[in-house]
């Protein structure tokens, strides 16, 4: 531990929105955005008399997903009910999953590959499937009171995945989504698009610190709710711990002496608030849910699903490190942009020939572009095919690094091919003898770098690139260094 | 014989020959309901516009010698808890006083297809909970032999009518015996049938894993008919079974041979009023006379019936009304009155300064949960609702709910044995014949016992039926009832046809003023 007076424990419960076109229990559609209540029908508006039907294949996306989470899925699962009032709920419960969801007793791997906190396996206790709520619009302005229900969300899958405490800094919490995100995302599962509320973040947060009479003890878990970004959910994290630190030194409360505290993060004030607490606390009241038939999966079943998955983020971090020589932290920036980015490389390292070389010019050069311009890689002006071509002359030595930035640029607005940049350009590859000539006049017109030279102070050679390059811009400033180092010494 | 006095057979031979007309019929019918429904008060709303289109509309198709349904111009009743596209769905109750789904109910869209003509929706005990109609909060019903006694419920619109010939067929549901003991009570024939074999979609829930609907009718075969037509898959509904339906309407007729009943030891003894006894004993000898075998058979688990259903029952009630909330169904309180009351009692708790008062004082939000539930449920519907609330409650969950979980495996398993060694089980329906109306509104553990006889049958998910057996003395109808095994529907409907081709209980009426 460092020498902080407390170690920061986090559990967290992340909420996805299943990518199915219809809803959880009724064929109603899930799209984003429409007007309020028009993606409605009797059985999502609760209607008296109708019943639910399960979504076969928002259960297929939630087998897929906790295939990737080392989740294990049991033959058998049922639904329950989760009885609660609120506006936004329209049968008075929500059909949800309590004691056998539908995957339990799995983790995930997080690495660092910057070295900022140690690889951990975090353990996943469940993730189980239940039906989203509607929202509730409260229009208080000019002193209405009116509160206005939308039930279009109402009905839509989540998929609820709850992690062990094991996280121990907002750095690993943010790592833990960021990879969970990636999964998602890889699988197709989710959109994953937090700011319409496709994967919400609840942390569950308390300090393991060491009392006056020096016994290990735990301050009360507090239950952080409305994080709309990972960045949030960082900052409000490390906002709590310093906060219940405080309280601790205050009140010296205990884990289990107060009730479990929600609180809200609020993103402008960077502050997290304690959210009203209700006097009658929750009793969800659970019991089995009549209206569904239990859920049975095969081995096969789950066997056929673990078999279709694609490749995940650390195997392809792995991969790429391996087919291509780059670094750990070179495939990590490019599997985190996402598969299309990674097929993207891909092509880009096989045609250039030259892994690093593609590593670098889409982390230097495409993402710089797609940041400037807000481009998806998808959308990207310059194809990989295209840009192998001018990874292949730096490569091959044809034309310098600053030089081959030009190129891309001009590449960038035009749909010229890199050799026809390059000629239209002047450039072209400096033949030996050429260059050899070139070195030999400047070094006998300037007698002074011969002599630095021989006494070992290369730097010398500096002042001659200046002029050579503006005898020959498409001299290699490397190699003609190297030509002027060696010629220099029987001079 | 008189129209409204005829089987629904008999009749679509009739509409068939072109001896009548469904309008004619529906007609009838509708004048009988005129006519004897001030007394009785079966129905709570006649559809008569719509049941004469839909019996023109019959009647011109026939005559163009178009293909028809089953029921094709023969007039149902509906229970007022099926929802019905456009028409008024209460289910007797205050709080869906004024609500019109937007949808049929399966059963309504199989009638419907089935050519049917539907003529009104029938009187209940609110929400299905109650077995003698006085729950309803929209009217009275009485039985129509005895016009000072109780129908029987929850369907006693729905018997009642059968036996004051307002129509010849009827749906019912039932949770606990809600057809069954009706029919008893008022000399008609109702069956529920085996859990999942009629699509529960559209029926407004009092009890998931226990509501069925089913088939009322004046004859084992009206029975089997009004049943063919409303058995089947429904997608929609995911307890529904996927199963042939046979065809009830033409096997009914088919004797049974070498019939093995089980009489169950538990049905007979304290309790079993003496006169139902003697009319059951008389029905058992009848099935013995027509070649039956009779055998002792025990339903160990079954005294724990009552017990169990009224742990199962509450507890999912409690949670299916939590829909009618006043936000989104049902009756919504006085809300200007409300929040001005709520600012009241705040005024007069801070001018007294009382803190702890006021920290428990309703939001407006739940204040207009709690009024509009308070005003709009009746106090069968809340006695219930508070039971199941209670007995779901995370302290108490294990104690009841979970214990009546296994109970009910028991009874179950108690079933399955049974079931080994005989065809179908006899016994009383109901353990006394109709009583007056209000002699047992007051004591609402006595009005549990009348379904002592048949809740075992909804735990385990089998069917049963009742048929009319006898009179009492004072000349009110008694039911001998039938169970079998899951999916045996055929099998009971032979067997009350072949008792009804013996006797002629089922065909007496009472004389209606
Ligand atoms: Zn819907």
């Amino acid at each position: 531990m460092s020498e902080s007076p407390y170690e920061i424990v986090i559990g967290l419960e992340v909420h996805v929105q299943l990518a199915t076109n219809t809803k959880l229990f009724c064929r109603c559609s899930t799209k984003y955005g429409a007007a309020p209540n028009t993606q409605t029908c009797p059985v999502c508006l609760a209607m008296p008399g109708t019943l639910p039907v399960m979504n076969r294949h928002a259960f297929e996306l939630a087998m897929q997903t906790a295939c990737a989470l080392n989740l294990e899925i049991p033959r058998f699962t049922k639904w329950d009910r989760k009885n609660y009032y609120y506006p936004d709920l329209p049968k008075g419960y929500q059909i949800s999953q309590f004691d056998l969801p539908m995957s339990q007793k799995g983790y995930l791997l997080i690495t660092d590959p910057k070295g900022q906190f140690e690889p951990r396996k975090v353990r996943i206790i469940r993730a189980h499937l239940e039906e989203d709520a509607g929202k509730s619009m409260h229009d208080e302005a000019a002193g209405k009171a009116d509160s206005r229900i939308d039930l279009n969300r109402t009905g839509t899958p989540l998929l609820e995945i709850v992690s062990e405490p094991d996280m121990r800094s907002p750095l690993e919490a943010k790592a833990y989504l960021t990879e969970l995100k990636l999964i998602l995302e890889y699988l197709g599962v989710s959109d994953c698009n937090m700011q319409e509320g496709s994967l919400r973040v609840d942390a569950n947060v308390n300090l393991h610190l060491l009392d006056d009479d020096g016994k290990k003890a735990a301050t009360p878990i507090v239950e952080i709710k409305n994080m709309n970004s990972f960045r949030a959910v960082e900052r409000a994290i490390a906002y709590e711990a310093t906060r219940q630190y405080e309280v601790w030194q205050e009140t010296k409360q205990k884990i289990g002496q107060v009730p479990k505290q929600t609180r809200g993060w609020d993103d402008q004030a960077q502050v997290t608030r304690g959210q009203r607490h209700k006097e009658e606390s929750s009793d969800y009241r659970y019991f089995p849910e009549p209206d569904l038939a239990p859920v049975t999966t095969t081995e096969e079943e789950v066997a056929a699903v673990m078999a279709s998955l694609c490749e995940l983020p650390r195997q392809m971090r792995e991969r790429l490190e391996a087919e291509y020589k780059i670094p750990a932290y070179d495939a990590d920036v490019i599997v985190n942009q996402g598969r299309a980015t990674v097929e993207y490389y891909e092509t880009l390292a096989k045609l250039g020939g030259d892994g690093k070389l593609a590593s670098n010019w889409v982390q230097q050069e495409v993402l710089r572009v797609q940041k400037e311009r807000d481009l998806e890689i998808g959308g990207f002006p310059i194809s990989p095919e295209r840009l192998a071509e001018l990874i292949k002359a730096v490569a091959g030595k044809e034309i310098d690094g600053t030089r081959a930035k030009d190129v891309f640029a001009e590449m960038l607005d035009s749909d010229k091919s890199a050799a026809d940049v390059m000629k239209e350009m002047g450039i072209e590859k400096v033949d030996d003898s050429e260059l050899e000539n070139l070195c030999r006049e400047l070094l006998e017109n300037n007698p002074k770098v011969v002599a630095d030279l021989k006494e070992g102070k290369v730097k010398a050679v500096g002042a001659l690139i200046g002029q050579a390059k503006k005898k020959n811009p498409n001299i290699d400033p490397g190699t003609f260094r190297q030509m002027c180092i060696d010629m220099s010494a029987s001079m | 014989m008189s129209l409204i006095h005829a089987s629904a057979a008999q009749l679509l031979t009739q509409l068939e020959s072109g001896e009548i007309t469904s309008v004619e019929l529906t007609k009838a019918c509708l004048a009988q309901i005129e006519g004897a429904d001030k007394q009785v008060g079966s129905f709570l709303r006649v559809m008569t516009d719509s049941a004469l289109e839909q019996a023109e509309s019959v009647d011109a198709r026939r005559k163009k010698g178009e293909k028809l349904g089953l029921l094709a111009g023969v007039p149902v009743a509906i229970k007022d808890l099926l929802c019905t596209k456009g028409e008024v769905t209460t289910c007797a109750s205050k709080m869906l006083e004024n609500f019109v789904p937007p949808y049929d109910a399966t059963v309504i869209s199989k009638l419907k297809a089935a050519d049917a003509v539907l003529i009104g929706k029938t009187n209940m005990d609110e929400f299905a909970m109650g077995g003698s109609t006085e729950n309803s909060a929209l009217g009275k019903t009485r039985n129509p032999w005895n016009l000072d006694c109780v129908p029987g419920g929850s369907s006693g619109g729905a018997a009642a009518c059968l036996a004051a010939s307002m129509a010849p067929l009827s749906i019912g549901t039932d949770t606990g015996g809600s057809i069954r003991q009706p029919a008893s009570f008022c000399g008609v024939v109702g069956m529920k049938p085996t859990y999942g074999l009629v699509s529960r979609y559209g029926l407004i829930a009092f009890a998931s894993s226990l509501d069925q609907i089913g088939p009322m009718a004046r004859t084992a075969e009206d029975t089997a008919l009004l049943l063919e037509a409303i058995a089947g898959y429904d997608p929609h509904d995911s307890t529904s079974a996927n199963v042939r339906i046979p065809a009830y309407s033409q096997s009914v007729k088919q004797p049974l041979k070498g019939l093995r009943l089980g009489i169950v030891k538990e049905h007979f003894g304290e309790g079993l009023d003496s006169e139902v006894d003697a009319a059951v004993q008389e029905a058992i000898k009848v099935y013995k006379s027509l070649g039956a075998t009779v055998t002792d058979i025990s339903l160990p688990h079954s005294k724990y019936g009552i017990a169990v259903y009224y742990i199962i029952a509450p507890s999912e009630a409690s949670s299916n009304l939590a829909r009618f909330d006043g936000a989104h169904y049902g009756h919504r309180c006085d809300e200007a009155k409300m929040l001005e009351q709520l600012a009241k009692e705040r005024a007069e708790l801070e001018a007294k300064g009382d803190e702890e008062e006021l920290k428990k004082l309703d939001t407006s939000l739940v204040r207009m949960y709690r009024q509009s539930r308070a005003e709009g449920f009746g106090p069968e519907v809340k006695r219930r609702i508070m039971l199941g609330t209670y007995t779901l409650s995370a302290g108490y969950y294990d104690a009841y709910y979970l214990k009546a979980l296994k109970v009910r495996r028991l009874i179950s398993n108690d079933y399955e044995t049974a079931f080994k060694n005989v065809d179908l089980l006899i016994g009383p329906t109901a353990p006394t014949p109709s009583f007056a109306a209000g002699t047992k509104t007051d004591d609402p553990l006595a009005m549990y016992l009348g379904d002592l006889f048949t809740v075992t049958a909804n735990l385990a998910g089998v069917g049963g039926i009742s048929i009319p057996c006898g009179f009492s003395k004072s000349g009110m109808p008694i039911g001998v009832q039938l169970q079998g095994p899951p999916l045996a529907e055929e099998r009971l409907l032979q067997a009350a046809h072949m008792y009804q081709t013996a006797t002629d209980w089922h065909e007496r009426r009472p004389e209606l003023s």
